[in-house]
C-alpha cells in the first residue's frame, strides 16, 4: 500500500476528477451567463457527463483496483453502477430542457445539482469505506433536497422538499446510528477489515442492532416498504425529469451501497439480513403493487410502481448469489431504460397551459402524438414484464436467480404481483389509445425530448430482443464484488 | 473508574438535555439547553483524550451554530406559548437543574483531573491536532475534498432556495 496519495490513485479516480471539473467549470459559466441565454449550460452538463463515462472506459480494468488506501475500488461492479448513474442523468438533462424553460426556471443551477448529485452517486458505488460512501450519500441527498424543492412557486414542490428533507435527515440518522455501532464493535470503517472484524465476533446483539438500523437507512433510500412513505408525495411534488433521476439514479446508487455493505462488509451475518430482506422484499412488492392500483395520478403511480420495483430488486439481494447480483445489474440498466422513457412521456404532456400528471391527460394521446404513445405502451409493457420488451428478461433472470438459490416461494410472490401490476400499467394505455382527448394544447416532441425517447424505446426493445452482451458484462461486475483488488500502479 | 463514572454521568447529562431540548416550549430554551447539550459532548471528547476535538465542539457547535439557531428564533418571531411564564416556581426548578448540571460537571472535570497525572495534557495537545490533521489529509483526503463539493452543495442550494425569484 503507498505510504503517500499518489498520482496513480488520481489516475483511477479520473471519472470522479473530471466530472468534478465539469461541475465547477458549469458553476462560473452560471455566473457568468444571463438567464435568458442559459440554455447551452444544460449541453455543457450533458458533455460533463459523456467525459466521465468516456473516463469510466478508460480507466477500467479487468482486475479490481484500490485507490486511495482501500477507501475506493476500482472495479467492474464500480464501473457498471457508474455507468447506469452516468446514462440516468444524462437522460434527465434531454428531459429537462424544455421542462425548465416551460417552468421558468434557470438551468445553470439546476444543472449543477444534477451533476453534483451524480457525483455524489460514483462514490456510493465505488467507495469501499463508510466515511465516503455515507459522505457520497450525504452529497447526493442534499442535492436531491434542494432539487425537489426548485419549483418555489409550486405549492406542491415545496411540499415534497420539506418531507424529503425531513425524512431523509432522520433516516440519514438512523444510517449513521448503525454505521457509528459498527465502527464501535470493529474498530474499523473499511469494508473488508470490518468484514473480517464482524466474522471473528460472530453474532452479537449489538452486530444485529447495527444490522437492523443500516437496512432501515438504506430500506427509505430505495423506498422500500415500510419506509416509503415519502415516495409518493416527493415524486408527485418534485419536476418530473428530477422524479425520474430519484427513482433511477437514487435508486441505483442506494443497491449499490447496500450490495457493497451487506455483501462485502457484513457476509458472515448473511443468514441474519437474508431474512430481513426477504420481510421487506415481499411487503414493499405487494404494498407498491397494491397502492398503486388506485392512483388517479401518473407521478404517483410510477412511483409506487418505483417501490414495487424496489421489491422485486431485493430479490437478486436476498439470493445474494454472482447471479442474484448479475441480475439485479441487468435489472437496473433495463429498469434505467423503460422508467426514464415513461416520465419523458410524463414530461412531453407538460404544456404551458396543462400540468399533465394526471392519468387522464394522457387521452387520447395515440392521435395526438402517435410516437410518444406507442412508445409508452412499449415502457408499459416493459415495466409489466411482458415478453418481447427488456422488462421480461429482467425479471426473467431476477426470478430464476431467486430459484436457483432455493428461494422458490419469493419467486412465485414476484411473479403474481408482476401479474397485479399489469392492472395499472395496462391502464395507462387504456387512456391513451381508447380514451377521448384530453383538453389543452397540443404536446409537440422537442428535439431533446425526442433523442430521450429514441435511446429508451431502443434499450427496451433492443435489450429484450439481444440481452447477450448485457449479460455477460453484469456477470463480469457482479464477480468483481468483494474481490480484494491489487494496488494502484500506471505511473 | 473514574473515567466510566465520568462517561456516564455526561451520557446522562447529554441524554437529559436532549430530551430538554425537544421538550421545552420555548424556542429560547430548548437552544440554550442545546448549548449546554453541546457542551457536554465536548466534556466527552475530553475524556476520550480528544481535547482537539473537544475546543472545536465548543467553537463550532456551542459558539457558531447555536448563534445561528438563536438568530433564526429571533428572525421568525415564534409566538410565545400562552401561560408560559405562569408558573412562578418554574425558573427556580430550572435553575435548580441547571445547578445540579454544573455542579456534576464540575464533579465530573474534577473527577477526570484527579485521575491523571499533571502536565500530560499540554503535551498531548498538539499531537492531538497533528493526528486529526494527518487523518484528514492523508487517509480520509477523498472523503474530505468530497465533503468540500457537499457543502458548496449546501451554500448555492441555500442560495437559491432563499433568492426570490426562481
Amino acid at each position: 500500500m503507498p505510504a503517500w496519495f499518489s498520482l496513480n490513485d488520481l489516475y483511477y479516480l479520473l471519472p470522479e476528477l473530471v466530472l468534478a471539473s465539469g461541475v465547477l467549470v458549469l458553476l462560473v459559466a452560471t455566473a457568468l451567463t444571463p438567464k435568458r441565454r442559459q440554455g447551452w449550460l444544460s449541453w455543457l452538463a450533458l458533455g460533463a457527463l459523456a467525459a466521465s463515462a468516456a473516463a469510466v472506459l478508460a480507466v477500467a480494468r479487468p482486475v479490481p483496483v484500490d485507490v486511495a488506501r482501500g477507501l475506493i475500488s476500482v472495479d467492474a461492479f464500480a464501473a457498471f453502477f457508474k455507468g447506469i448513474v452516468l446514462l440516468a442523468a444524462a437522460l434527465t438533462v434531454l428531459l429537462s430542457v424544455r421542462y425548465l424553460d416551460t417552468e421558468g426556471a434557470r438551468h445553470g443551477s439546476y444543472m449543477f445539482l444534477v451533476l453534483c448529485a451524480t457525483l455524489g452517486m460514483m462514490f456510493m458505488a465505488s467507495g469501499t469505506d463508510l466515511v465516503v460512501i455515507f459522505v457520497g450519500l450525504e452529497t447526493m441527498a442534499i442535492a436531491f433536497y434542494i432539487l425537489a424543492g426548485l419549483l418555489k412557486p409550486d405549492r406542491r414542490s415545496n411540499e415534497a422538499a420539506v418531507k424529503y428533507f425531513l425524512l431523509g435527515a432522520f433516516s440519514l440518522g438512523i444510517l449513521l446510528y448503525g454505521i457509528s455501532i459498527l465502527y464501535g464493535m470493529s474498530g474499523t470503517t473499511n469494508l473488508r477489515a470490518l468484514a473480517e472484524a464482524v466474522a471473528a465476533r460472530g453474532r452479537d446483539p449489538w452486530l444485529m442492532l447495527a444490522l437492523i438500523l443500516v437496512a432501515a437507512g438504506i430500506g427509505f433510500k430505495i423506498a422500500a416498504v415500510p419506509f416509503h412513505m415519502w415516495a409518493p408525495d416527493v415524486y408527485e411534488g418534485a419536476p418530473t425529469p428530477i422524479t425520474a433521476f430519484l427513482s433511477v439514479g437514487s435508486k441505483a446508487a442506494s443497491f449499490a451501497m447496500l450490495l457493497r455493505i451487506f455483501l462485502e462488509g457484513l457476509p458472515s451475518l448473511s443468514g441474519d439480513w437474508t431474512i430481513l430482506f426477504y420481510v421487506l422484499a415481499v411487503v414493499t412488492m405487494t404494498v407498491g403493487n397494491i397502492a398503486a392500483l388506485t392512483q388517479s395520478n401518473t407521478k404517483r403511480m410510477l412511483a409506487y410502481s418505483s417501490i414495487a420495483h424496489a421489491g422485486y430488486l431485493l430479490i437478486g439481494v436476498i439470493a445474494g448469489t454472482t447471479r442474484g447480483v448479475a441480475a439485479m445489474l441487468i435489472y437496473f440498466v433495463i429498469y434505467a431504460f423503460m422508467q426514464m422513457g415513461a416520465f419523458a412521456v410524463v414530461v412531453l404532456l407538460r404544456r404551458a397551459d396543462v400540468i399533465g400528471d394526471e392519468l387522464k391527460d394522457l387521452g387520447g394521446l395515440l392521435a395526438r402524438q402517435p410516437f410518444a404513445a406507442v412508445a409508452m405502451l412499449v415502457f408499459m409493457l416493459s415495466l409489466g414484464g411482458i415478453p418481447p420488451t427488456a422488462g421480461f428478461m429482467g425479471k426473467f433472470w431476477l426470478f430464476s436467480a431467486a430459484i436457483d438459490a432455493n428461494y422458490v416461494w419469493l419467486a412465485v410472490i414476484g411473479v403474481l404481483n408482476s401479474a397485479v401490476s399489469l392492472y395499472y400499467y395496462l391502464r395507462v394505455v387504456v387512456f391513451m389509445f381508447m380514451k377521448h382527448e384530453a383538453a389543452g394544447s397540443q404536446p409537440a416532441l422537442s428535439p431533446a425530448l425526442t433523442t430521450a425517447l429514441v435511446v429508451t424505446l431502443a434499450g427496451t426493445l433492443v435489450l429484450g430482443v439481444y440481452p447477450r452482451p448485457l449479460f455477460e458484462l453484469a456477470e463480469l461486475s457482479a464477480r468483481a464484488l468483494g474481490v480484494v483488488g491489487v494496488s494502484a500502479t500506471v505511473f | 473508574m473514574a473515567e466510566a463514572a465520568a462517561f456516564y454521568i455526561l451520557a446522562a447529562l447529554i441524554l437529559g438535555f436532549g430530551v430538554l431540548v425537544v421538550t421545552a416550549k420555548s424556542a429560547v430554551h430548548s437552544v440554550l439547553f442545546l448549548v449546554a447539550d453541546f457542551l457536554c459532548v465536548a466534556a466527552l471528547y475530553v475524556t476520550l483524550q480528544a481535547e482537539f476535538l473537544a475546543v472545536i465542539q465548543v467553537m463550532v457547535y456551542a459558539g457558531g451554530i447555536v448563534v445561528l439557531y438563536l438568530f433564526v428564533v429571533m428572525l421568525v418571531n415564534l409566538k410565545r406559548p400562552p401561560d408560559a411564564q405562569r408558573d412562578p416556581r418554574r425558573l427556580g426548578r430550572l435553575g435548580a437543574v441547571l445547578a445540579v448540571a454544573v455542579m456534576v460537571e464540575l464533579a465530573a472535570i474534577l473527577a477526570v483531573g484527579w485521575s491523571r497525572p499533571e502536565g500530560e495534557a499540554g503535551a498531548l495537545g498538539p499531537s492531538n491536532v497533528a493526528q486529526v490533521g494527518r487523518a484528514l489529509y492523508t487517509d480520509y483526503l477523498i472523503p474530505f475534498e468530497l465533503a468540500s463539493i457537499l457543502l458548496l452543495v449546501a451554500m448555492i442550494g441555500a442560495i437559491l432556495l432563499a433568492r426570490r425569484e426562481m
